[in-house]
C-alpha cells in the first residue's frame, strides 16, 4: 500500500537524494510564476517514489531540479550527500552522467542511432568501461528490457513502447543511484505502461536505486512505495 | 572514434540533402579559389618569366653624380649659386668591365652582360623600319637572358658567332622587312649605311622587343655606333629575382650608378596584375563566403532540429564543450571532404582551362590559356575555407551548447 511520506530521519548511507526548501520561478516580468514554493523531499535507495498532482502544480519542474537539469532560485539539493545546487555547470553535468538516469515522457531516443548505440551513449561519455564491456552491458540491459533481439534496430524502427524500454535501459547504463522518470508511461497504452513500470521498479529494486517518477496515472502511483501529492508548488 | 565524432557523423548522414548542399558549396569555394589563383597568377608569372628572360632582373644604366647644392662666388662675397638638392645622372656606363667585376661580387648575382644600344634604320629590298641595335658579347648575354631558347632558325647562334656581319633580328621585324635567315639587309645610322646578314631570327613573344631589337656583336656595334668605349647598360640576372629591390639599392649605393630592379622597370604592368589579383581575391572571398553561409545555414537548421537530442546528451552527462565539438566536428567533416574534392575539382578545372586555345602576341606570346600550378594556391584555398567555415560554424555550435536542457525538456527553449 502506498504511504505519504515526509522528510524522514533515514540513514545517511541510504539517502540518494535530498532537497530542502526549493523555490523556483518560471517566466519573466508579468508572466513570472512562483512554481515551487519551498519544497523539501528525499529519496532512499531501493525505493520507488511517485510525485502526483494536477498539471502545472510543479511536479516536472521539481524533477528537473532534482536531476540537475535546472537550477533552483533558492534551496539546496544533495546528491549522494554532496551539495549540488550551488555548483557550476560542469560539476552538475558530471553528476548527471555518473549518478542520475533519466526517462522522459516522449522517449527521447536519438533516432539516428540503433537501440544498442543509444544504450551505449552514456557509457561512452563516462568512459569507465572498455568498448567491448560497454557493448556487453548494453546488450545485457536490452535483454533485461526484452529487446535483446532488436539491439541493432534504429530508433525509428521501434514502437513507442519499445523506444521507452530502450530509454529505461539507457537510463540504467551507468548504474546511477537515482532514476528520474517524467511521466514514463504517459505516452503508452495500458499494456506497455505496465511493462515499463514493472521494468523500472524491478531493475531499481535489483540494483538498489532510488526511483522518482512523476505521473498522472493513479494505478501507477498506487504501486509505488511512496506517493507525494503536490498542489500549487508544495507537497500536500 | 570519439563519442562526439561518432555523433557528429551520424547527425550529418541523417541530413544528407542539406549536407550535400554545404559540401557542394565548399567544393565550389575551394575549387574556384584554386582556379582563379591558377589563372591569375599564371599570366603574371609568365609575364615575369618572359620579362626576366629578355630584360634581366637588374639593369645598370646611368652613372650618378651628386649635384652641388650651393657655391659661393668668392670668400667674403654674398653672391651664391644654389641648386635643388638631388643627383645628376650621366648617361651610360663608362667603365663596364670594372662595374661588371664589382657586380659579380654580389652573392645573389648570377651573371652580367654589357649592352651598347643605339637607334638605327633597318632597310631591306622591301622596306625600311626603325630599330634599335643591341651590341652584346654573346656568351655573356646568353647567361643573362633566355635568348638562346627564343631562336627559331636552326644553327642561328653559330652563324651569329662565326660572322661579324651576322645579326639577330626579331620575328616581327623580319616579317615586316620580309627577311629570312641568310638574307642581306642594311643598317643606316647617321647617314652611314652598313651591310649585314640575318644570322638568326628570334621570337620572345614580346611584340615591342620582336619588332625593334637587333642584336650585333659588341665590337661591331661599337664600330657602327661610333662608341669605342663605355656601354649603354649592364643587364644582370639574379639567382633570386625576388631580392632584386634590395640588391638594386645596395648596388646603387656601392657602384654609384642607377640600378633599376625589374619590379620598378615593369611597375605599370605589375600594377595591372596586382589590381587583377585583388579583383579575383574579392570574387574568391565571395565564393568561400557562400560556402560558409551554406554551412552556417545547415548547422543552424540541425541545431533547431536536434534540440531534443542536445537535451538528451546533456542529461546523460555530455558537457557544453561536447555539444560545441559535435557541431564543429560536423563542419570539420564537411570541410575535410570539401577540401579534398575541391582541390581535385580545382585541379581538374585548371587543367581544362590550360587547354583552352588563346592566342596572345603582345605583352607576351602564348597559344593557350596560361595557368600556374602552385601548391600554395591549394593551401590558401583550404585555409581560407577553413577559417570562414569554422567561424560560421562556431555561431550555431555555441548556440547549441548554450541551450539549457531543462528548458528544452520543458519545451521552452528559445
Amino acid at each position: 500500500m502506498p504511504v505519504s511520506a515526509t522528510i524522514s530521519a533515514a540513514p545517511i548511507a541510504d539517502l540518494a537524494l535530498r532537497c530542502v526548501n526549493l523555490h523556483r520561478h518560471l517566466g519573466h516580468d508579468e508572466g513570472r510564476v512562483h512554481v515551487l514554493k519551498g519544497v523539501s523531499f528525499e529519496a532512499r535507495r531501493g525505493q520507488v517514489y511517485a510525485i502526483v498532482g494536477p498539471s502545472g502544480c510543479g511536479k516536472s519542474t521539481l524533477l528537473y531540479l532534482l536531476g540537475l537539469l535546472d537550477q533552483p532560485d533558492e534551496g539546496e539539493i544533495e546528491i549522494n550527500g554532496r551539495l549540488m545546487s550551488n555548483t557550476d555547470d560542469a560539476a552538475r553535468t558530471a553528476a548527471r552522467g555518473e549518478h542520475i538516469g533519466f526517462v522522459f515522457q516522449f522517449h527521447f531516443l536519438m533516432l539516428e542511432f540503433t537501440a544498442l548505440e543509444n544504450v551505449m551513449m552514456p557509457m561512452r561519455k563516462l568512459g569507465r568501461l572498455s568498448p567491448a564491456a560497454m557493448e556487453e552491458r548494453a546488450r545485457s540491459l536490452l535483454d533485461s528490457v526484452g529487446l535483446g533481439d532488436k539491439a541493432h534496430r534504429l530508433g525509428t524502427h521501434l514502437s513507442g513502447g519499445e523506444q521507452q524500454r530502450v530509454a529505461v535501459a539507457r537510463a540504467l547504463a551507468n548504474q546511477p543511484t537515482i532514476l528520474l522518470a517524467d511521466e514514463p508511461t504517459g505516452n503508452l497504452d495500458v499494456k506497455n505502461s505496465g511493462i515499463v513500470f514493472d521494468l523500472l521498479t524491478r531493475l531499481a529494486k535489483d540494483h538498489g536505486q532510488a526511483v522518482v517518477l512523476v505521473t498522472h496515472n493513479p494505478e501507477i502511483a498506487q504501486r509505488c512505495d511512496v506517493t507525494r501529492p503536490m498542489r500549487d508548488g508544495v507537497f500536500v | 572514434m570519439s563519442p562526439n565524432l561518432r555523433i557528429a557523423f551520424r547527425f550529418l548522414t541523417a541530413k544528407k540533402r542539406a549536407m550535400l548542399m554545404s559540401l557542394a558549396c565548399t567544393v565550389l569555394g575551394v575549387g574556384l579559389f584554386v582556379v582563379t589563383q591558377a589563372t591569375t597568377s599564371g599570366f603574371e608569372q609568365f609575364f615575369i618569366r618572359t620579362m626576366l628572360g629578355t630584360s634581366g632582373a637588374l639593369r645598370i644604366e646611368d652613372k650618378i653624380q651628386d649635384t652641388m647644392r650651393s657655391m659661393e662666388a668668392a670668400s667674403g662675397s654674398d653672391f651664391q649659386i644654389r641648386q635643388n638638392e638631388g643627383v645628376k645622372y650621366i648617361e651610360g656606363v663608362e667603365e663596364p668591365q670594372a662595374i661588371m667585376e664589382a657586380v659579380r661580387q654580389f652573392a645573389n648575382v648570377n651573371a652580367a652582360s654589357a649592352v651598347l644600344r643605339g637607334n638605327v634604320q633597318l632597310s631591306s629590298s622591301f622596306k625600311t623600319e626603325p630599330a634599335q641595335v643591341f651590341g652584346i658579347v654573346l656568351a655573356d648575354h646568353l647567361r643573362v637572358s633566355d635568348l638562346e631558347r627564343k631562336i627559331t632558325t636552326p644553327r642561328g647562334l653559330e652563324r651569329f658567332q662565326d660572322s661579324p656581319s651576322g645579326a639577330m633580328i626579331g620575328r616581327v621585324l623580319a616579317d615586316r622587312l620580309q627577311l629570312s635567315a641568310g638574307d642581306p639587309f642594311v643598317i643606316i645610322v647617321r647617314g652611314e649605311s652598313r651591310r649585314y646578314r640575318v644570322a638568326a631570327i628570334y621570337e620572345t613573344g614580346v611584340r615591342d622587343i620582336d619588332k625593334t631589337n637587333v642584336y650585333l656583336d659588341l665590337v661591331e656595334a661599337r664600330s657602327l655606333l661610333k662608341k669605342p668605349t663605355g656601354v649603354t647598360l649592364i643587364q644582370i640576372s639574379l639567382k633570386d629575382p625576388n631580392r632584386a629591390r634590395e640588391d638594386a639599392m645596395h648596388m646603387t649605393e656601392v657602384l654609384r650608378h642607377s640600378v633599376k630592379p625589374w619590379q620598378e622597370r615593369e611597375k605599370e604592368w605589375l600594377e595591372v596584375f596586382r589590381a587583377l589579383r585583388i579583383s579575383t581575391a574579392i570574387t574568391v572571398t565571395v565564393f568561400t563566403l557562400i560556402a560558409s553561409l551554406a554551412m552556417f545555414n545547415t548547422l543552424a537548421m540541425i541545431v533547431i532540429e536536434k534540440t531534443k537530442d542536445i537535451a538528451i546528451l546533456r542529461s546523460m552527462g555530455y558537457e557544453r564543450n561536447d555539444i560545441t565539438q559535435i557541431f564543429l566536428w560536423q563542419a570539420a567533416i564537411v570541410l575535410a571532404i570539401g577540401a579534398v574534392l575541391g582541390a581535385l575539382f580545382g585541379a581538374g578545372v585548371t587543367w581544362a582551362v590550360s587547354q583552352v586555345p588563346m592566342r596572345i602576341n603582345t605583352l607576351f606570346k602564348t597559344e593557350t590559356f596560361i595557368v600556374s600550378w602552385d601548391a600554395s594556391h591549394y593551401v590558401q584555398a583550404i585555409v581560407t575555407a577553413l577559417i570562414m567555415v569554422m567561424i560560421a560554424s562556431l555561431i550555431p555550435a555555441r548556440r547549441a551548447a548554450r541551450l539549457e536542457p531543462g528548458d528544452i525538456v520543458r519545451g521552452t527553449a528559445q
